[in-house]
C-alpha cells in the first residue's frame, strides 16, 4: 500500500482523478498523522471535519462523474495568519486568542474554492515576528529534525512559518500556506528540507491576512517540490480589488510551464553574499548549486549588489515602523483581548490591553516602530530607510541587466536549537541576511533543498528573480531538485 | 545617539503599552543594542534618492463611489470584547 501521506500534492490530486485512492482516504492519513504529531505542537487548530468535507465533496463530485477542480482532494495546512470563517484565527498571539473571524481570506477561499480541505491552523511566530517559531503564545513549534549521534536537543523549525515547515516536513500535510515579510516563507523552508516561494510582492492578495508589514507581506505557499509550489501558487495569485496593492495580472500557468533547461539563462552569483566567516558547509553547498545550474545549461556571472550589508538594518526600520501602525488597531475594542483594570479610562484600558495581549518579541517591535516614526526621528530613521531601500532595490535592477536569476544560500546556518538565540534578539535578526533583500526589493524568491550539512542537518538555497519572472525562479528550483535528489526525511520520534 | 529609562517610557506610552519601571529598565539595553545597529543606515550617502514607498511599479485604482459592502453589523461586533445596543461599548470617555 502507498504511504498516501508521502505523496506529493501532484501525485494526490493525479492518483485521486485515476481512482487510485478516494480523497477521504487521503484526508484520514493525514488527519491521523496530524492527531499523532503533538509533540511537535505544529497545529494550533485541528480541524479534521474540514478535511473530511472536502474529501467527500470531491468523491461525491468524482462518482457523479462532475468536472474536478484544480485541488480536488488534496488536503492543507492553513499558517494561522490567514483569517478562515468560523475558525479561530490568532496570529499566534494572546491578543487575537478566540477571535473567530466572520470572513475569509481572499487566498484561503481560493484554495477551498479549488477543492483543497484544510487540516487545521498552523503555529508560527507571532504576528510573524520571529525566526524561530519561538515568540509564539501557542508554545514552540519542535522542529521534526534531529542532529545526527543521538543529539535529542530540541531544533528550530525557522520562523515565521514553522508549523507550516514543520508539519510538511513530518507528512503531518503535503503543502501549507506562509506569508513571508524578510524570509517567513524561505527560511523555514531551508531548515526543513523543504520548498517554498515568495512570489513578487502583489501576485497575492494581503486581504484577510493579519498584517505585519504591508509593504513587505506576501503569502506564498510551501510543498516539498517545486511542481507542487507552482500547483499551489497558480491558486494563490490573482487580482483581488480588496488589495489595493494586488496586481491586476493573468496568472501565469506556472506549472505547465515548468522546464528545467536552463539554456540561455545567465545566473548571478553576488559576491557580497559570500562574506568572510561564511559557515564552509553553506558555501560548499552554494558550489555545488552553481554546478548544477550550469549542468542544466546555464551560464554563470558574478555580480555585485553593494548595499547588501545594509538590508537587515533597512529591514528592522521598515518593517517595525509598519507594524507600529499597522498593530495599532489591537485595542481591545473592536475584537481580541481587553483588560479593563478596575477604574480604568481609555487610555488606560488600551495600554493595559496591549501589554497583555502582546509577546516581548511584538512589544519590541513596535516600540522600536514607534520611536523610528517619532517626531525629530523620523527623517533620521525612516525616510533614510526608504532611501536606502530605493538604492538596494537599484542594485537588483542593475545585476538583471547581467543576468536572469540570482542563486544565494537562504539562510547563513542549519537550524539552531531553541533557546541558543533566545537571548540576544540581534543575533536572531542576522538569520535573514540572505532572505530580506529580495523582499525589500519586493522580488519572488524561492528556497530549495541543496543538502545534508555533517550534522545530517538540512541546507536550502535561495533563487531570486526578476520582478514577475517566478518562472525563471521555478524552473532554476526544478532543474536544482532534480540535481540534488534530496530525498531525506526525518526520522520519525514524535 | 542612546535612549535612556525616560524615553523607553515615553516610547512605551506612545505605544499604548503599560510596562512596570522593570521591564522599561529591561528594554533600555535592548532598544539601544537594535537602534545602534541601524544607525549604520546614516553612513549611506542617498543624495538625490527619493525614498521607496512601492517596491512594484502600480497605481492605486478608483473605484465607483458606491456602496459595495456593509448591513453587516451582527458579524462587525461578533468578536467584540463588549457590544451593546448594537455598538463597540469602551469605559466612560467624558468626565
Amino acid at each position: 500500500m502507498t504511504e498516501l501521506t508521502n505523496l506529493t500534492v501532484a501525485e494526490i490530486r493525479d492518483g485521486f482523478r485515476v481512482g487510485d485512492f478516494s480523497a477521504r482516504e487521503v484526508a484520514q492519513a493525514f488527519n491521523a498523522n496530524v492527531a499523532a504529531a503533538r509533540a511537535l505542537n505544529a497545529f494550533i487548530v485541528e480541524t479534521p471535519e474540514k478535511a473530511l468535507e472536502a474529501a467527500d465533496a470531491a468523491d461525491r463530485a468524482k462518482a457523479a462523474g462532475e468536472a474536478l477542480k484544480p485541488l480536488s482532494g488534496v488536503p492543507i495546512g492553513m499558517k494561522d495568519l490567514f483569517c478562515t470563517e468560523g475558525v479561530q484565527t490568532t496570529a499566534a498571539s494572546h491578543m487575537l486568542e478566540g477571535f473567530t473571524p466572520t470572513y475569509e481570506s481572499t487566498v484561503s477561499k481560493k484554495l477551498w474554492d479549488a477543492g483543497a480541505g484544510m487540516l487545521g491552523k498552523l503555529n508560527l511566530d507571532q504576528f510573524a515576528m520571529g525566526s524561530s517559531n519561538e515568540t509564539s503564545y501557542f508554545g514552540n513549534v519542535i522542529s521534526p529534525w534531529r542532529r545526527g549521534g543521538g543529539d535529542n536537543a530540541a531544533l528550530a523549525p525557522g520562523g515565521s512559518s514553522g508549523g507550516s515547515s514543520a508539519a510538511i516536513s513530518a507528512r503531518l500535510c503535503p503543502a501549507a500556506t506562509g506569508t513571508d515579510t524578510g524570509g517567513s516563507i524561505r527560511q523555514p523552508a531551508a531548515f526543513t528540507g523543504i520548498s517554498g516561494i515568495k512570489p513578487t510582492y502583489g501576485r497575492c492578495s494581503r486581504w484577510g491576512i493579519v498584517a505585519f508589514a504591508s509593504s513587505l507581506d506576501q503569502a506564498g505557499p510551501m510543498a516539498r517540490t517545486v511542481r507542487d509550489n507552482a500547483i499551489l501558487l497558480e491558486t494563490m495569485a490573482g487580482f483581488d480589488p480588496k488589495d489595493s496593492t494586488s496586481l491586476d495580472l493573468a496568472v501565469p500557468q506556472w506549472e505547465a510551464n515548468l522546464s528545467s533547461d536552463l539554456k540561455g539563462k545567465k545566473v548571478g552569483i553576488p559576491k557580497e553574499y559570500r562574506p568572510d566567516g561564511l559557515n564552509a558547509e553553506i558555501s560548499a553547498m552554494w558550489d555545488r548549486g552553481i554546478e548544477w545550474l550550469k549542468d542544466a545549461g546555464a551560464e554563470v556571472v558574478e555580480v555585485s549588489l553593494p548595499h547588501t550589508k545594509y538590508a537587515l538594518p533597512t529591514y528592522y526600520i521598515i518593517a517595525p515602523a509598519e507594524a507600529s501602525s499597522n498593530l495599532a488597531r489591537y485595542d481591545g475594542v473592536r475584537y481580541g483581548q481587553r483588560d479593563l483594570p478596575d477604574g480604568a479610562g481609555l487610555q488606560d484600558m488600551y495600554a493595559a490591553t496591549r501589554a497583555l495581549g502582546f509577546g516581548p518579541e511584538v512589544k519590541r517591535r513596535i516600540m522600536i516602530g514607534t520611536y523610528v516614526l517619532s517626531a525629530g526621528f523620523y527623517d533620521a530613521y525612516y525616510t533614510q530607510a526608504q532611501k536606502v531601500r530605493a538604492l538596494i532595490a537599484r542594485d537588483f535592477e542593475l545585476a538583471f541587466e547581467k543576468c536572469d536569476l540570482l542563486l544565494t544560500p537562504t539562510a547563513p546556518s542549519a537550524s539552531f536549537a531553541l533557546g541558543e538565540k533566545q537571548a540576544d534578539p540581534l543575533a536572531m535578526y542576522l538569520n535573514d541576511v540572505f532572505t530580506v533583500p529580495a523582499s525589500l526589493a519586493g522580488l519572488p524568491a524561492m528556497a530549495v533543498p541543496g543538502g545534508l550539512d555533517a550534522q545530517g542537518l538540512p541546507l536550502g538555497l535561495q533563487i531570486i528573480g526578476r520582478a514577475l519572472d517566478e518562472q525563471t525562479v521555478l524552473n532554476a528550483g526544478l532543474a536544482i531538485e532534480e540535481r540534488a535528489g534530496f530525498t531525506a526525511r526525518p526520522d520519525k520520534w514524535w | 545617539m542612546s535612549i535612556d529609562l525616560q524615553t523607553v517610557k515615553k516610547i512605551a506610552s506612545l505605544s499604548r503599552i503599560s510596562v512596570t519601571d522593570a521591564e522599561a529598565e529591561a528594554m533600555v539595553p535592548e532598544l539601544n543594542n537594535i537602534l545602534g545597529w541601524v544607525e549604520q543606515l546614516g553612513e549611506v550617502d542617498v543624495t538625490g534618492v527619493e525614498p521607496m514607498t512601492a517596491v512594484i511599479p502600480n497605481h492605486l485604482r478608483l473605484r465607483e463611489d458606491a456602496v459595495t459592502d456593509g448591513n453587516v453589523r451582527d458579524k462587525v461586533l461578533a468578536n467584540a470584547p463588549q457590544a451593546e445596543h448594537g455598538f463597540f461599548a469602551v469605559p466612560k470617555v467624558i468626565e
